[in-house]
């Protein structure tokens, strides 16, 4: 099972703090691998938040073979990251060769483009380089988009923290939003891809617990979007949901809830707008999820929320203090990063609830 | 000494051979008056008696005349096997017996110089169904926990109209971040994923008929369960059409536009949009060909309900005028949906066939959107009345079809756009749960189903040819003849009270299936949860193969 975290802060947060939100409850998962997405950086990333960052684990032919894709799509690189790693013996880490984050300014004539554009055409290279990386395992790219970067990786993930030097706070990678996981996909094969918080296109989606729609769910999104491929998890269904409902059909996040746990029909009857209630669960139907999980997401704009299944069957808690937020499967690891928090405002989710945390942090609270 | 006379029809010709056992007969009449057939008569037998009284032989004779029940020897009145006789006999002294060596497929041929027709099912010729192959062998547990049917709710309703794909839909956000409707959108109704198909007042027996609309009327007013009925070709009873049950029935209409004309002069006078309508365009169990109303059974309700005269009713084996599927959804769909002013969507009903994915994707991208389901009917369903040789050598299977339309519309990115319900031969083992359940994790959104409702009234046809003789209007038990004696033998209320316990209890059944897989809401397309032992079916319909 997983467990899964997130920060959303109104200070700039170092990696570190998510490491511990997670490492008292890695009773609750099998410590097979780490992952994490950074929305809004500060640090070095901070003055370019407006250009996409790369973010992918290579070989080095898989590194030169990226390079020269970027270049020749005419992506010029204005900033390159490499962490420092410590290579210690004996940790348990199945490290690639390469770590890169590197940002880039548009293509020349996309530079005074349409930002819908720039988007489709951040998703169009990073689709492009996945697929160039994938033979023999080159590569793995994670994330190319404005402010976000992604570190995903096989092993124990006090070890992973450990080689990316992440358990030492500093200011230079850091970021407002953070969300992490401790565990590889086993329910498939171990490959980085599975490993959640997915992204895509500013979209970030992390679940604890099944989706036995996968099936389903699949064989709809598939000829949905072109950006909707991989399915190495169950879990990202819940993305790519996301994503189409609240980017491609451009509804409101609420309404998210009400595709992935529809109302039941008794409910829908007695409601007012009980037509667009069914009207959007027939179109819907094969988005709908089942069985047990708790979903955590992020918007493009940084909103932050959480919402779980229709029977509740997995634990999610909100914890807050005024400048930070945090959502966490177990209440321990809140408990380790917000000591002084007072515990009789979390909030547990029920249900048919989605609770959604805007830049101000405040909380809101949608009852379906 | 008698002449031999090979030609001759005798008990021996015929596919059941009456046993008779003189001795525990008490000659009151019963079999004779109940054999709705005429394959038993009485008789009076000439009996020879060779006896002696004394010590030494002297055989002396004596002549009786006894009083029998004897089987007909006539190919009009052949026994079909029904056991009403058997039924009814106090002392248990009559019963048919199958007879092995059958020459009536080749006899009633010969001396009738016509097809012989008959009424049932199909059988088909595997004795193993596939679905009966199929498990459900996804279960959750552990971290994906089953859920509890005794305590957890279920949403299992399923959607009967066109569905429109997401970013079609007429939306628009209002200033409160709500969704609102800005256009007019198809009807869509949201039903028991278990029609009641189509059999029609005329093929049905007017008891029979009401037993079922009345189940229907309880199940929704009572049991809270919106089960639908369709209503077949044939009309519907006026009183009917003007009353608030009406939004519990599916209105057919077929080739032979039987009872349509009521039908049309009473929609000014209806308080409730009908359920939906239903384009018949073929039959399962007799694909290919129309349907037949003997004169026999056209009483006179029959004939005022349809307004014709008593005659052989034949609807034809096509919708005339149709030439091709773009011209029938132009047509016919948007003719009826304008009846009744887009408020009540539109389905057609085919037979499956080898060429159903092609008709499935000509209607699943028609631009119209008006198309509002996909009956899918396979060969193994029931029929009132068809030629045999349609009955044994014609049809495709439904399992496999089903599954490729839904395969077809997946490919698409188009299921559930158009749902599908399947039928033909389902809960033919009295289990419709499972079938149902079966079906849906293969693609349908539901299925319908009407021979399995004949059985719950008390038919006792079966696959290996018993009874079977919906055709002749003599249907002893009642359901599929319009003779008041016949007619009156079924009991209307014990009728609606099994068909109302009957679904009760599958909707349990049906709780108890997706609870394993823990599902919630109907699994439509959910094939991961379905294994199969039988390598072939397994990848004919792209499930997982154990052993």
């Amino acid at each position: 099972m997983c467990r899964i975290g997130a920060i959303k802060s109104s200070n700039y947060v170092h990696p570190s703090l998510a490491l511990k939100l997670m490492e008292s409850q890695q009773k609750g998962h099998d410590n097979s691998g780490f992952a994490m997405v950074m929305h809004d950086l500060g640090g070095i990333f901070e003055n370019y938040k407006h250009l996409p960052t790369l973010s992918m684990a290579c070989t080095d032919e898989g590194l030169k073979l990226a390079e020269d894709m970027m270049h020749e799509a005419g992506f010029q690189r204005v900033m390159q990251w490499v962490p420092e790693t410590d290579p210690q013996p004996g940790l348990d880490i199945h490290a690639m060769p390469n770590y890169v984050f590197e940002t880039f300014d548009y293509p020349r004539y996309f530079r005074n483009g349409e930002q819908k554009e720039k988007e489709e055409l951040l998703l169009d290279m990073r689709l492009k380089l996945r697929k160039a990386l994938e033979e023999d395992e080159q590569g793995f790219v994670y994330s190319f988009w404005p402010d976000v970067v992604t570190l995903k990786e096989i092993g124990d993930p006090k070890d992973i923290g450990t080689y990316f030097k992440l358990w030492t706070p500093d200011d230079k990678f850091t970021a407002r939003v953070i969300t992490a996981q401790c565990r590889q996909n086993t329910n498939y094969d171990i490959v980085r891809y599975a490993a959640h918080p997915f992204f895509m296109q500013g979209y970030t989606a992390l679940a604890n617990g099944e989706n036995t729609f996968y099936l389903k769910n699949v064989a709809a999104q598939r000829k949905l979007h072109r950006g909707y491929i991989g399915f190495e998890s169950d879990s990202q269904c819940f993305l790519y949901t996301l994503h189409y409902v609240h980017r491609e059909l451009r509804w409101p996040l609420r309404y998210y809830k009400h595709v992935v746990t529809p109302l039941p029909f008794a409910d829908i009857e007695r409601r007012e707008d009980k037509e667009q209630w069914l009207a959007l669960r027939q179109s819907l139907a094969h988005l709908e999820i089942n069985g047990p999980n708790t979903i955590i997401g992020v918007l493009p704009d940084f909103t932050m929320f959480t919402c779980c299944d229709a029977k509740k069957l997995r634990p999610v808690v909100i914890g807050r203090t005024d400048d930070t937020v945090v959502i966490s499967s177990e209440v321990c690891g809140i408990n380790d990063i917000l000591p002084d928090r007072d515990w009789e405002t979390d909030i547990y989710p029920h249900e048919r609830e989605i609770v959604a945390i805007d830049n101000d942090l405040e909380v809101q609270r949608w009852r379906q | 000494m008698e002449t031999v006379r090979v030609q001759s029809v005798t008990p021996n010709d015929m596919p059941w051979k009456i046993k008779y056992d003189a001795s525990r007969c008490t000659l009151c009449g019963s079999c004779v008056s109940a054999c709705s057939f005429r394959a038993i008569e009485c008789k009076v037998e000439r009996r020879r008696m060779v006896f002696s009284e004394g010590e030494i032989p002297d055989p002396q004779q004596r002549f009786s005349s006894v009083p029998v029940i004897r089987q007909v020897k006539d190919i009009q009145h052949y026994c079909r096997g029904c056991g009403i006789c058997e039924k009814v006999c106090p002392n248990d002294a009559i019963a048919p017996e199958r007879n092995q060596d059958t020459r009536h497929p080749i006899i009633s041929r010969c001396l009738g110089g016509d097809s012989i027709k008959r009424g049932g099912r199909k059988n088909l010729e595997s004795s193993v169904r596939t679905l009966d192959k199929l498990r459900i062998g996804r279960i959750s547990q552990m971290t994906d926990p089953s859920l509890d049917a005794q305590r957890h709710t279920f949403d299992m309703l399923a959607p009967f109209g066109r569905i429109l794909p997401a970013e079609t839909l007429p939306f628009s956000v209002d200033s409160n971040e709500n969704l609102q409707i800005e256009d007019n959108m198809p009807p869509v109704r949201w039903i028991y994923p278990v029609v009641i198909g189509d059999m029609s007042i005329g093929a049905l027996s007017w008891r029979m008929w009401e037993a079922v609309a009345m189940a229907v009327a309880y199940l929704n007013e009572e049991c809270g369960m919106p089960v639908r009925m369709c209503s077949g070709e044939g009309g519907v009873p006026v009183r009917l059409l003007k009353s608030k049950y009406l939004k519990y029935m599916i209105l057919q209409i077929a080739s032979g536009h039987f009872g349509w004309n009521r039908i049309a002069k009473a929609m000014p006078h209806m308080v409730e949009d009908p359920a939906g309508i239903l384009i018949k365009i073929g039959q399962g169990a007799k694909p290919g060909d129309g349907g037949l109303l003997q004169a026999g059974k056209v009483a006179d309700h029959i004939q005022a309900i349809r307004g014709v005269p008593k005659a052989d009713l034949l609807s034809p084996p096509n919708h005339q005028g149709l030439y091709s599927i773009e011209e029938s959804v132009q047509k016919m769909f948007l003719s009826f949906n304008a009846a009744f002013k887009f408020r009540v969507p539109v389905a057609i009903k085919v037979a499956a066939s080898s060429t159903s994915v092609s008709v499935f994707n000509n209607l699943v991208r028609d631009p119209y959107n008006i198309v509002g389901g996909f009956f899918l009917d396979g060969i193994d369903g029931g029929t009132g009345a068809a030629h045999e040789v349609s009955l044994d050598h014609t049809g495709h299977p439904i399992v496999s079809k089903l599954r490729d339309c839904y395969q077809a519309a997946t490919a698409q990115g188009r299921q559930g756009q158009i749902p599908l319900w399947a039928a033909g031969g389902l809960g033919k083992t009295g289990d419709l749960a499972a079938d149902a359940f079966k079906m849906m994790c293969l693609g349908a959104n539901g299925v319908f189903t009407g021979k399995l409702i004949l059985q719950m009234a008390g038919c006792v046809g079966n696959d290996m040819g018993r009874c079977n003789a919906c055709n002749t209007g003599l249907c002893p038990v009642g359901i599929t003849t319009q003779e008041p004696a016949l007619v009156h033998r079924l009991d209307v209320d014990r009728v609606a009270q099994n068909i109302v316990n009957y679904f009760l209890a599958m909707d349990t059944e049906f709780k108890k299936l997706m609870a394993p897989i823990g599902n919630s809401s109907l699994p439509v397309g959910r094939s991961d949860a379905l294994i199969s032992t039988d390598r072939a079916v397994a990848d004919r319909l792209d499930i997982q193969y154990v052993c």
